[in-house]
């Protein structure tokens, strides 16, 4: 009994963290958002409860194409992300001797190093309109006068793609790495193609990690705040934007929770979407790598 | 997993942090970048020995959304603009009473001192007092842009692709102005106000093909306009300044509507703990030997008598190259802010960033 | 070129180095159609490697391959008609049984009603029909192993390369394995290439086994062959249990004679694998344990013809294991001599009985020694 009773203890200390961490910074806070998102101000320092925000949303075009366009942009960075990813984990995990590839998981390390801010303006030196680029093409006479690659989607989506996309190989690894080569090999042996050998076996293989990659990656960017600000153009922008523009700049926080649990809900809705598409579920993707 | 240790980590360093300051009597200041400079701190701190300056950079924005958050918690003296405390005092009721005894009045430019006391009181309580004033207005690359002289001119074809501003409420107003509204005096009728912001908008929209990029901080505007990607921007003088010191053909242009002019005051925020501290840093860097080192940092004007002449040398002569006496008469100071005004202004600038039009 | 039609796999001179290491020697064979191949030899002797070059996951570095009298060399894996069972089988987790033996001929585009049929039959003929639609890890480690042959005979190989598919499982069922794998070689009567560690996997299965010894093929024959005709030392010692002698020869006529053991007792031997043993040559000497004949002295005279080598000892122990029963015999000079036994329960030797060793010098192979011969 006694005997019982410490497991208990202990592993109620072992979990109490986590709980607290849980609770305090995730649950409680939400809780909040939702609270504060159903009041309406309807004068100085009196609210109503009520789905004004909301409708506020829905009644403003302005709003909803910002979160379908974060929502399709964030997308096609979660797709380039896989594209330009793939290949290098596949390099990594299984062409790369024992002793490169921990040489190349750090070099996919090192950019994290420095801070969100710091590489959107590494991407700004590199891409003004008198910045490396324009210059280096000056130079070699391919254009004639300076080219502006700042301030456009463009830019946006490039350097949104370098911030995630460590996010994306590092569970590719680990999947991968995990394939038996003999897997591949039989691809071939039984008559398989390249081709089909990377769409019947190594793809399907490796899809819990690509899920689980794309989840990440997808959260990340339509969460993103530095990188499209500072990249984007007059057009552009994002809805985390938005949600920051509610609160701090018309001091609406009702409407600025609401559209964070918007976002919220439309990113887990895109998510649930992905996993149904693609047959997996959480507990076999992310929560394994 | 990672990322929840560090979390941990802060939050445990916090605490420490939290802990540890307790001890000593601090003085929290929430201010503007560059208005705490090191070495006044330095010296601010051997004078007063038992008093330890704590310092958060903000703006306007983000200093109301903090102190909203907190009840006026967590901080000790802030520094908002002399427009954004009654409206922000009425709504969320996050500063305290000044007690004007305590402060060393008779040093400040009776004029603005008259004017942030005006804007700041209620129920008779005066809520802040002036520290720096500056403007905000055009600047300009002589030698590229020497026809730039008007908000309106930000939109000239003239310089397609080759000029900047910030999507905030300041070009909201300079374009205003440069239509023939006076959208200060709009703000008792919040109607018509509408109406104004609507045709600025349009104006906006229009103009968005014309400009380069939307400035975000001052370092980004400076980038664009050392490297001449832009030759006009609208800004603040004191990022005008800081470029003339560079390039001497970069000046700060004051627009023939009249360069907006705003104070930075100091106001009590409701829960703060260290009011004497905070009520001896306002005296300390009102002092004529203060003024010109916190000057120096700032680019701004101490509001003291004479404020202008404690300029250090080389902005004295930036402010003299951008100002002729006229242009001083003609400064329009930013109005108090009426409730409500910040969500129509925000909304309209959502509508200019969403808009495609260039 | 009708003469090298009969043999379904040719390698010429085939060699592979890894920088300077040299892991294939100029191996040289041929597996006529329809038969059981084995290539036998300890770990690291080069099978793998050599294995894999015949698939095409590897290019020799000298010699020729040929499939049906055709060369491959240059043929990627998926062109080759060779197909190959994995060490740890390979099969595809994320596809059910079926699709397993579907991939291969989806590849080839068959279409889907000839897969469908084809599946079916080889699931019959590997006698299991009923599992098409299951999961991989639904299957037991004996039907994963059917299903992955399964597999690749759906495809018609002219060869099947088996890289040691039993080392995974448990003894009894690699017992029941060894004898099911030779079952469907017969039915399927294609050639299978069989690479193993394991001499009584290639012993049971092989009609004809190759021992590799670094990197070189020490002997090519039938099981029986290898087993009491050894050419080398190497084979005669890694196929099989042997007592094993040192010694130098006393007297020679080039096919037998006398030799003086290490422990400095005489011995009569006939030389194996067709060598002429020198008077004065360092050798080896081989003897099977069946081959020894341990007897109480009492019964020694009714021996006699049984053997002209002798040898007098001590019963240190009973290895019993039913019909395979050995008897352990401290010999004088201190050395344990292995020998058969058959053990009927009443009156057996027991340990601590004084007993003599009895061989023919016919089953005494002798080697010289390598670099002194």
């Amino acid at each position: 009994m006694q005997n019982k009773d410490i497991k208990r203890l202990s592993l109620f200390l072992l979990f109490a963290p986590f709980a607290l961490w849980i609770i305090l910074l995730i649950i409680l806070p939400h809780i909040g958002m939702v609270i504060l998102s159903l009041k309406e101000k309807v004068a100085p320092r009196v609210y109503e409860y009520s789905f004004a925000n909301y409708l506020e949303f829905l009644n403003e075009p302005i709003y909803w194409n910002t979160l379908l366009r974060t929502g399709s942009m964030s997308l096609l960075v979660t797709a380039l992300a896989l594209l330009i990813g793939f290949p290098i984990a596949y390099y990594i995990a299984k062409i790369a001797g024992p002793r490169s590839r921990g040489g190349l998981f750090l070099l996919c390390l090192i950019p994290l190093w420095v801070s969100d801010l710091i590489r959107a303006f590494g991407w700004i030196l590199l891409l003004r309109e008198t910045g490396v680029i324009s210059n280096f093409l000056q130079w070699t006479g391919l254009v004639g006068a300076p080219v502006e690659f700042l301030y456009n989607d463009v830019a946006v989506i490039i350097g949104l793609t370098y911030t995630v996309i460590l996010f994306m190989i590092v569970p590719l690894v680990s999947t991968l790495d995990g394939m038996d080569n003999s897997m591949i090999e039989a691809g071939y042996n039984l008559g398989g193609n390249g081709f089909t050998v990377l769409r019947r076996i190594i793809v399907p293989y490796a899809m819990p990690g690509i899920v689980a990659g794309c989840i990440v990656t997808f959260m990340l960017t339509a969460g993103s705040y530095l990188t499209p600000i500072l990249l984007g153009g007059k057009n552009s922008s994002w809805f985390t934007e938005q949600i920051y523009n509610q609160f701090i700049t018309r001091f609406n926080w009702e409407g600025g929770a609401a559209f964070g649990m918007l976002l919220l809900l439309f990113t887990s809705l895109v998510i649930w979407l992905g996993l149904k598409l693609s047959g997996q579920t959480l507990a076999n993707t992310v929560a394994k790598s | 997993m990672h990322f929840k240790t560090t979390v941990a980590g802060l939050l445990a360093a916090t605490m420490l942090a939290g802990a540890g300051a307790a001890q000593a009597e601090t003085l929290r200041l929430l201010t503007w970048g560059s208005y705490a400079p090191e070495d006044l701190i330095e010296k601010f701190e051997k004078e007063y020995p038992d008093i330890e300056v704590e310092v958060t950079f903000s703006n306007n924005e983000e200093m109301i959304a903090k102190l909203r958050a907190t009840g006026g918690a967590g901080f000790d003296l802030a520094q908002p603009s002399h427009d954004r405390i009654y409206a922000a005092q009425l709504e969320y009721d996050i500063y305290k009473p000044l007690d004007l005894s305590k402060i060393d009045t008779s040093v400040m430019e009776a004029k603005l001192l008259d004017g942030v006391k005006a804007n700041t009181t209620i129920e008779g309580e005066v809520y802040a007092v002036p520290h720096q004033w500056g403007t905000s207005g055009l600047m300009a690359d002589k030698t590229k842009a020497p026809n730039l002289k008007s908000w309106a001119d930000l939109c000239n074809p003239e310089y397609q692709g080759k000029t900047s501003m910030r999507l905030k409420r300041t070009i909201l107003l300079g374009t205003a102005f440069s239509m023939g509204e006076d959208p200060f005096a709009a703000y008792s009728d919040l109607e018509k106000y509408q109406g104004i912001l609507d045709k600025v908008a349009d104006k906006l929209i229009e103009c968005k093909a014309n400009i380069k990029a939307y400035w975000n901080s001052g370092d980004d505007l400076s980038a664009m306009m050392l490297s001449g990607e832009i030759v006009g921007s609208e800004t603040w003088d004191s990022t005008a300044y800081k470029l003339f010191d560079q390039n001497e053909n970069i000046v700060f242009v004051p627009p023939k509507e009249g360069a907006l002019a705003w104070i930075d005051t100091f106001a009590l925020p409701r829960k703060g703990k260290a009011d004497d501290a905070a009520y001896k840093w306002i005296n300390f860097v009102l002092r004529p030997e203060n003024v010109t080192a916190m000057s120096s940092s700032t680019g701004a004007i101490a509001a003291v008598k004479g404020g202008q002449d404690l300029l250090p040398e080389d902005k004295k002569a930036a402010v003299n190259a951008a100002f002729t006496p006229e242009d001083i008469d003609n400064l329009k100071f930013f109005a108090n802010i009426p409730p409500g005004v910040e969500d129509m202004e925000g909304r309209t600038l959502e509508k200019i960033k969403a808009a495609t039009g260039g | 070129m009708t003469d090298n039609s009969t043999y379904d796999l040719e390698a010429i001179g085939v060699s592979k180095n890894f920088g300077t290491f040299r892991a294939v020697k100029e191996v040289s064979f041929d597996i006529p159609s329809g038969s059981f191949f084995s290539i036998l030899g300890p770990s690291g002797c080069g099978k793998t490697t050599l294995m894999r070059m015949i698939a095409g996951f590897e290019e020799p570095s000298g010699g020729d391959i040929k499939i049906k009298g055709k060369s491959v060399l240059g043929t990627p894996p998926n062109k080759r008609n060779v197909k190959m069972v994995f060490q740890h089988l390979a099969l595809f987790p994320m596809m059910n049984v079926y699709e397993n033996i579907a991939y291969g001929l989806r590849c080839n585009g068959v279409g889907t009603a000839e897969i469908k049929r084809k599946v079916q039959d080889v699931l019959d003929r590997i006698a299991l029909p009923d599992v098409a639609e299951r999961e991989i890890h639904q299957l037991s480690g004996g039907q994963k192993q059917r299903i992955a042959i399964a597999r690749c005979m759906v495809l018609d190989p002219d060869v099947l390369l088996l890289d040691e598919p039993l080392g995974a499982l448990d003894l009894k069922l690699r017992e029941a394995m060894k004898i099911e794998l030779k079952l469907l070689q017969h039915q399927f009567n294609t050639t299978f290439v069989y690479i193993t560690h394991d001499q009584s996997e290639a012993l049971v299965m092989s009609d004809n086994v190759a021992i590799m010894n670094q990197g070189e093929f020490e002997q090519i024959g039938t099981p029986q062959d290898l087993y009491h005709h050894p050419k080398t030392a190497f084979v005669a010692g890694f196929v099989g249990d042997s007592n094993r002698w040192s010694g130098v020869v006393k007297a020679s006529d080039g096919t037998g004679g006398k030799v003086e053991t290490e422990q400095g007792l005489p011995m009569s031997f006939s030389s194996a694998g067709k060598q002429a043993i020198q008077e004065g040559s360092r050798v080896t000497i081989f003897v099977r344990p069946e081959f020894i004949k341990t007897v109480r002295p009492s019964e020694a005279e009714s021996t006699a013809e049984a053997g002209d080598n002798r040898m007098e000892g001590v019963v240190d122990s009973l290895l019993f294991n039913g019909a395979n029963s050995r008897v352990l015999v401290r010999t004088g000079s201190g050395e344990l001599v292995e020998s058969d036994v058959t053990l009927t329960g009443d009156n057996d030797l027991k340990p601590g009985e004084d007993v003599q060793l009895v061989w023919s010098s016919r089953q005494a192979m002798c080697f010289a020694d390598q670099g002194s011969a």
